[in-house]
């Protein structure tokens, strides 16, 4: 265990059992060039979410992991086996990014000016809708405003009950939804079904897949108020990557991989397909 | 603390087992009430356990259907194997370094240097006092964060490196107070006697403190392993690939069959701890026959702030 | 160079009513933990200690079972399995619902500790205490009144305050419970500060003020109390 000193008594005090080892100065290797050099990329995905990311007896599928196989061959990556998926949830997407646990985050990750500071996102390779799901039988949940007073699912490190209770949406309506706290996606469906709470809200791409595999019990109310475009998260600064990045999506449009995918996963949900490639982002 | 036994008399005084510090051996008229007291508890308890079936299935968890992977290869294989073996494998490695913290720090706290006694006593005091979750938390996210502001190279900490660490910290804390009360249990005479004949003081701790210490803190020890291998629970939060997260997430995400998961996933967690148990009460056995020690074994629950924890945990001892 | 990670204390400082009010969630939830597990250890115990075999049983299983299981997945059957699955409500109102709830799998969790704490109390009244106490005609409210409680009760302070203080800081563990307290905040603070020093020094800090003086306390009556034999 060696111990490095930063020169306050109290930082020393908590970081001494971690073992800081290798402070070396920062060295940058982009994904990029990992994924030409033949080394293994390791890409957060979502392992909860039905059609976008969900982890199954041996492996992963869904949306996320099609686009993930998708860009990773585009930057190089030779064949599947040098891919190796990770769960990263909402609350450590960043994280994940920052520590180096993961190369790449595909899970439905949005591009927002509050993210941008701490990630670098290559894309939209997606732009779906934040929407709201109800219990079938509950007719009282229409629109967003309607929400008022309900209890709306608050997933931890989400910002998708924040754009409701804080009026960061296309209507700027602020509405005063009850939050009840829940650990992921997954949780809130079984709130939802229990009656803990009365809505959930986020992207209609994941509300789809989950009423497709529901079934009955709940259903997607249809009222878009965001724009949320999907982007591939990135270390901060990693440009190099990023512009791979951003030609690989503008390529699965074009030889039409991605209106192929969307149906393969999406066609059941009725979920729409924008077939026009989303302008990126720019790397920054 | 130490007449534990007392209640559960040895096969051969099985005549007087009726006996307790509480209660008397029972007259014909005692015992009658006791048999009336047996059939309206054994009647309460069946109430109880109806009760909770017939909720069960009012709300459809009795179905074959929500039960069913579990008798499926492809659900052990996939799920409930790996997790285990992401359990083990975190609460092994942090059971390594606790111990080896523990006995550091314990050592340490008992050292006759100033410059060393403090400082450790602080680590172990500190790391004891705060909950293990936000210890995890900071262990996982802080060193990154920290390092890329001061911009410097960090080595990637992955939720098992987090998991690890946060639990060799916390439970390697209790395990010095483990370690210096055990030390402290060897009556002085033994390291008089030892320093009388010569010896110095590394001699005295190794060859005289410690083996006698060892016997006294089996009990205490293990309690706080097992405390780690639960403990070691709390990292799905982080989504390390344990137990709780393949056979509680993952398996009811594919089968929504939640309640049934945590019932499987309890029973399994029961058997490892309580196997962990056996195993340890086994080898206590075995070394006090081969080996004999002044000191009276230590109650890890006197020990303040230590885990939740009493004497040899899951021993059916009733 | 940025020192901030390592200095700065101002998020605490500017979140100042949410860090009172979060704490103040794992104050309500050790206090009532705290006199609930209390009660229910203690009929635990009063099973595990009687003279009928069925209620011996039950209380082993009892404490066997809730011991053995992380409180992660007691929390977790709590909120997603009782309240959401079998539909097991307390309230409707999500906050005060997933109070009890959390309270609920905590208290069934610590009063199996309790138990076995109080237990082990009983245990260290020496056999001839009883004995003399039958022999002098005490009947057996009385010989338990007189004789065998103070005796027990004094020996199980020590242990008692080491099962709190771990109660104290489990707290933190219902944040898979669905309900907002200290942890929960540190973790949000870290989504939007980034992971700091101070913020978890804060936090530590916050704990510590909880755990250490209810350590000293029952240390202190636990050396005022103790049976010289």
């Amino acid at each position: 265990m060696r111990v490095r000193h930063f020169g306050v008594v109290a930082a020393a005090l908590a970081v001494a059992g971690m073992g800081i080892s290798g402070c070396a100065a920062k060295k940058n290797t982009t994904v990029a060039d990992k994924a030409k050099d033949g080394k293994k990329i390791v890409i957060g995905v979502k392992y909860d979410q039905p059609a976008l990311g969900m982890k199954t007896g041996s492996g992963v599928e869904g949306f996320d992991i099609d686009v993930a196989k998708y860009i990773a061959k585009k930057l190089g990556v030779k064949d599947d086996s040098k891919i190796e998926f990770k769960e990263a949830r909402s609350a450590n997407r960043e994280t994940f990014l920052q520590n180096g646990t993961v190369d790449m985050v595909i899970a439905t990750y949005s591009i927002t000016d509050a993210r941008k500071p701490k990630v670098t996102f290559g894309g939209p390779y997606v732009v779906t809708h934040q929407d709201l799901m109800v219990r079938a039988n509950d007719n009282s949940i229409t629109s967003l405003q309607s929400l008022k007073g309900k209890k709306l699912c608050a997933v931890s490190g989400s910002n998708s009950w924040k754009n409701i209770t804080e009026g960061t949406n296309k209507l700027n309506a602020k509405v005063a939804a009850v939050t009840v706290p829940a650990q992921g996606y997954e949780e809130c469906i079984t709130k939802l079904k229990g009656g803990s709470v009365d809505a959930v809200s986020t992207d209609a791409t994941i509300l789809g897949g989950f009423a497709v595999r529901e079934g009955s019990p709940v259903k997607v109310v249809n009222a878009p108020f965001t724009d949320e475009k999907y982007g591939v998260g990135l270390k901060k600064g990693d440009t190099k990557t990023c512009n791979a990045v951003n030609d690989a999506i503008k390529s699965m449009y074009s030889d039409g991989t991605a209106k192929q995918l969307w149906e393969k996963w999406f066609a059941k949900a009725n979920l729409p397909f924008d077939a026009t490639a989303p302008a990126p982002e720019g790397c920054s | 603390m130490s007449t534990v036994t007392e209640t559960k008399p040895a096969p051969p005084r099985a005549a007087k087992r009726q006996a307790s510090v509480l209660f008397d051996a029972p007259g014909p008229k005692a015992r009658m009430r006791h048999n009336i007291l047996t059939l309206i508890s054994a009647i309460v308890i069946l109430a109880i356990i109806y009760v909770v079936v017939a909720r069960f299935d009012k709300e459809g968890q009795l179905q074959g259907k929500l039960w069913k992977p579990f008798i499926e290869v492809s659900t052990w294989s996939d799920y409930i194997l790996p997790g285990i073996g992401g359990t083990l494998k975190a609460a092994l490695a942090g059971a390594v370094l606790a111990l080896l913290f523990g006995v550091l720090f314990g050592l340490g706290r008992m050292s006759d240097h100033r410059w060393i006694r403090i400082p450790a006593g602080a680590v172990v005091e500190f790391f004891r006092a705060i909950p293990l979750l936000i210890l995890i938390f900071f262990v996982f996210s802080g060193p990154p964060t920290i390092a890329n502001a001061l911009n410097r190279e960090f080595p990637e900490v992955t939720a098992f490196t987090a998991l690890v660490i946060s639990l060799m910290l916390y439970n390697g804390s209790v395990l010095a107070e483990i370690f210096r009360a055990g030390i402290n249990a060897v009556p002085r005479g033994q390291s008089e006697a030892a320093y009388a004949i010569g010896l110095r003081k590394s001699g005295v701790m190794r060859l005289i403190l410690i083996p006698q210490a060892t016997t006294a803190m089996m009990p205490a020890i293990v309690s706080q392993l097992v405390v780690l291998l639960k403990d070691s629970a709390l990292g799905w939060i982080i989504s390390y690939e344990d137990l709780l997260n393949t056979g509680y997430r993952q398996i009811p995400t594919q089968y929504g069959n939640l309640i049934p998961a945590a019932i499987v996933i309890a029973l399994i967690y029961i058997a490892m701890n309580l196997a962990l148990s056996y195993l340890a009460t086994w080898l206590e056995k075995r070394s006090r026959r081969s080996r004999k020690s002044a000191a009276k074994p230590i109650d890890v629950s006197t020990v303040p702030g230590a885990g939740l924890t009493g004497e040899a945990p899951g021993m059916p001892s009733a | 160079m940025n020192w901030n990670v390592l200095l700065d204390f101002s998020p605490l400082a500017d979140n100042s009513d949410k860090l009172l009010s979060a704490f103040w969630a794992n104050i309500r939830i050790s206090v009532t933990v705290g006199i609930l597990s209390l009660v229910l250890g203690t009929l635990i115990t009063a099973m595990r200690v009687s003279p009928v075999r069925v209620l011996r049983v039950a209380g082993a299983f009892y404490v066997n079972t809730l011991r053995n299981t992380p409180l992660t997945l007691v929390l977790l059957f709590c909120s997603l399995g009782l309240s959401d699955t079998l539909k097991f409500r307390i309230s409707h109102t999500p906050s005060i619902n997933f109070f009890w709830l959390a309270v609920l799998g905590m208290s069934v969790y610590t009063a199996a500790f309790v138990a076995e704490s109080l237990r082990a109390g009983i245990n260290t009244v020496p056999m001839g205490q009883a004995e003399a106490a039958r022999a002098i005609g005490l009947t057996f409210t009385q010989s338990l009144r007189m004789v065998i409680m103070p005796q027990a009760f004094r020996a199980v302070i020590a242990p008692l305050g080491s099962v709190m203080i771990a109660m104290i800081k489990n707290t933190t563990v219902v944040l898979v419970a669905s309900y907002y307290e200290a942890a929960s905040l540190m973790k949000d603070m870290f989504e939007q500060y980034g992971a700091t020093l101070p913020i978890f020094i804060g936090f530590a800090v916050g704990f510590m003020c909880l755990t250490l003086p209810t350590g000293f306390f029952f240390n202190w009556l636990a050396k005022r109390m103790a049976v010289v034999r």
